[in-house]
């Protein structure tokens, strides 16, 4: 199934999409992240592997503010996207996230219609004048996210009714109808079969080339088949940061390689 | 496998291992029948208290009537103003020619026209006032018979018992069975049950005051408290700072749900009586009064149920960009509506109940109308149930059983409404 896809190895130079310096970030008394500094690429996947409880997932909320609705959580550091600090004052959390979608490990669609899940975003943020501009977003995004040859036909029934791989799908298409620059994916497949995971998959593989793909994952196959950049993370700090092909074949840090060739995890 | 290796390996048919399974098989069964005991005798009780309800109640549900030829004499009504008229007149002149013997004999006069309820001529006059043609024609009227010979005719009254202790003299038994041999004396529904307002009469007696009462009461409660409720609970559970005093409130609100509601009628009448002075006996405030002990129910039910909203919906709606507040309303209190619906009708299903703070505030007042806004005195049906327990007069016990009859169905409709909307909300969700 791998060979099938024709994955774009050759990571062009493109521009800086995300910066972060010296990251820190603390739960109550944890110190979760560690001094992380990370440049992340324009239209590029980039992968955030690592053991569990490392804190790839905690970086990853921290690029669109979500740990800001935690109350035990507090987030250091400066993280820019396109240059613009995110925790500036002048940057409102809630735009912020329209900008970056995210997508959840458990599919998570609403418990409304599939339109309704689509157009929720669209809808709070005014982008569509009238009907008939909300349905071409609608569909546009159904279509993005591989899914609308699959849910044209009913989109008035409940999004909680799709197979697991097909609300995920959905959730993904949620995300996406709002234009983000940069779409968070937080271990997307884990809740998923082999077959929905390779669908999501590939996905990811058309997206990249609008968006900056950030995905979390346990699986380090996943990370080799539709990443670009890979970055290790290990007790909270960022081990090693690469080219996917570099971090799996020529790790410079040992704790990397012992984790890629399984002997931590 | 040798012996051996088999003598060290747990033996699992062995009799140590054949009691304890015994053990486990008994204590079992021993919780199981303890379960069907406590559920029977639950069952056992239930059942008591509504065929006891019931065996005493469904007396009150008919009520004696006679009939009577009248004859609307003109000389007897105003014409102008049927209002005014001798209608009590009219209607012992039409028994006493069922008994021309007695005309002359005062004594026998009084007792022979004690079998005409008190508020008889009014079911007469409310005719003759809605058709005023009526006068001077003869009418057949229903009108309803005294306590008493409502109690005799219903098989109450023992006619064994010595005339001294009887409350009917036996010449007024004998005037009764004459009528009854003639055919005039029946015992439709009682309408007047739910028809009418209170009365000291019981065959006059009914319910209606004390149902609006309840009505404008429970209104006023629910229009307080759910709001109020829902507000403060979304507030406390969603956006308010988890701190020490956020703590301290939250232990507040339980322990009010735990104050007896006699306290809450004291506060009532010290506040809303006593300094803002409201009116006594109002719905309207029995209504503010049930608010403050359905508050507490309603916070509470409704934290827990958007408590109970899986955090998956709330990152999702986060993750699109919803802001918290288009995040609760949008998703978090849909998903919750069921848990507090069903919260808050069983607050409401408590405060229809309640009579305690409304005995303090002086909804157990002898009303006989019913209220016109929620502003005018009235009783509830918990007051009324006390106050009709009360009576001395023999007709008010089977009344009282049939009053909890209709409170207890009230309340079953409501817990009814309740399952009804829970169902409904889950499917739509």
């Amino acid at each position: 199934m791998n060979d099938m896809r024709k994955i774009e190895r050759d990571v062009k130079m493109t521009d800086t999409k995300i910066t972060a310096r010296n990251v820190n970030v603390h739960y109550g008394d944890t110190h979760a992240i560690k001094d992380v500094n990370v440049d992340i690429a324009d239209k590029t996947v980039t992968a955030f592997i690592g053991p569990s409880g490392c804190g790839k997932s905690t970086f990853l909320r921290c690029l669109n503010r979500m740990n800001d609705t935690i109350d035990v959580c507090r987030v250091q550091g400066d993280i820019r996207i396109d240059g613009k600090d995110i925790h500036d004052k002048s940057v409102d959390p809630v735009q912020l996230r329209a900008h970056v979608g995210m997508v959840f490990q458990k599919p998570n669609p609403f418990p409304k219609s599939i339109y309704d899940n689509i157009a929720y975003g669209p809808r709070i943020h005014g982008l569509a004048k009238s009907k008939a501009e909300l349905d071409e977003i609608v569909e546009k995004a159904l279509r993005r996210g591989a899914i609308w040859d699959e849910v044209k036909d009913r989109l008035t029934q409940s999004g909680t009714g799709l197979s697991g791989g097909q609300q995920q799908r959905l959730c993904i298409a949620r995300a996406i109808a709002t234009e983000p620059d940069i779409l968070l994916m937080d271990e997307p497949c884990s809740a998923l079969d082999p077959i929905a995971t390779a669908q999501v998959e590939e996905l990811i593989d058309e997206l990249h080339r609008d968006y900056s793909v950030i995905i979390v994952t346990h699986s380090m196959q996943q990370a080799a088949r539709v990443s670009q950049k890979t970055a290790f993370f290990h007790l909270g700090n960022l081990v090693e940061f690469g080219d996917t092909d570099q971090i799996f074949t020529d790790p410079k840090d040992p704790r990397t390689e012992s984790y890629i060739t399984g002997r931590i995890g | 496998m040798t012996e051996q290796t088999a003598s060290n390996k747990f033996d699992w048919a062995g009799p140590a291992f054949k009691a304890r399974l015994n053990k486990r098989k008994r204590s079992q069964l021993t919780l199981k029948l303890l379960g069907l005991g406590a559920i029977s005798i639950a069952f056992g009780m239930l059942f008591l208290l509504v065929a006891s309800l019931v065996s005493t109640g469904y007396h009150a549900f008919t009520q004696t009537h006679i009939e009577v030829e009248v004859f609307l004499d003109p000389e007897q009504i105003n014409a102008d103003d049927p209002n005014r008229g001798n209608y009590r007149q009219i209607i012992t002149d039409t028994l006493v020619t069922q008994f021309p013997e007695v005309a002359d004999d005062r004594a026998e006069l009084r007792k022979l026209t004690s079998i005409l309820s008190n508020g008889a001529q009014f079911s007469i006059r409310d005719e003759v006032v809605a058709d005023p043609d009526l006068i001077g024609q003869t009418v057949t009227f229903k009108v309803p018979v005294s306590d008493p010979y409502d109690q005799l005719n219903k098989g109450l009254m023992d006619r064994e018992t010595p005339e001294e202790f009887r409350r009917l003299k036996n010449e007024e038994i004998a005037n009764f069975d004459i009528l009854k041999e003639r055919g005039m004396v029946s015992k439709p529904l009682n309408t007047a049950l739910i028809t009418n307002a209170d009365s000291r009469f019981p065959e006059l007696a009914g319910l209606k005051g004390a149902i609006i009462g309840s009505f404008y009461a429970l209104l006023t409660c629910f229009l307080l408290s759910f709001p109020i409720g829902i507000g403060a609970a979304i507030y406390l559970e969603e956006f308010a700072p988890k701190n020490k005093v956020s703590d301290l409130i939250e232990i507040n609100i339980n322990n009010l749900a735990a104050v007896p509601s006699v306290v809450f009628g004291l506060l009532a009448l010290a506040v809303f009586l006593g300094w803002f002075g409201m009116p006594r006996s109002a719905p309207f405030v029995g209504g503010m009064t049930l608010a403050l002990m359905t508050l507490p129910t309603i916070i509470i039910a409704t934290r827990a149920s958007l408590k109970a909203v899986p955090p998956s919906i709330r990152e999702a709606a986060l993750g699109v960009g919803a802001s918290k507040q288009q995040v609760v309303f949008g998703h978090v209190l849909p998903l919750a509506m069921p848990g507090i619906l069903t919260g808050t009708i069983i607050g409401l299903a408590q405060a229809l109940g309640e009579t305690a703070p409304l005995l303090l505030i002086g909804m157990n007042a002898f009303i006989t109308s019913a209220p016109a806004t929620p502003f005018d005195s009235a009783t509830a049906l918990p007051t009324q149930i006390f106050i009709w327990a009360d009576s001395p007069e023999r007709g008010f016990v089977s009344r009282t059983s049939a009053a909890i009859l209709v409170l207890l169905s009230f309340l079953i409709m409501m817990n009814g409404i309740a399952i009804f909307l829970r169902q409904k909300f889950q499917r739509k969700w």
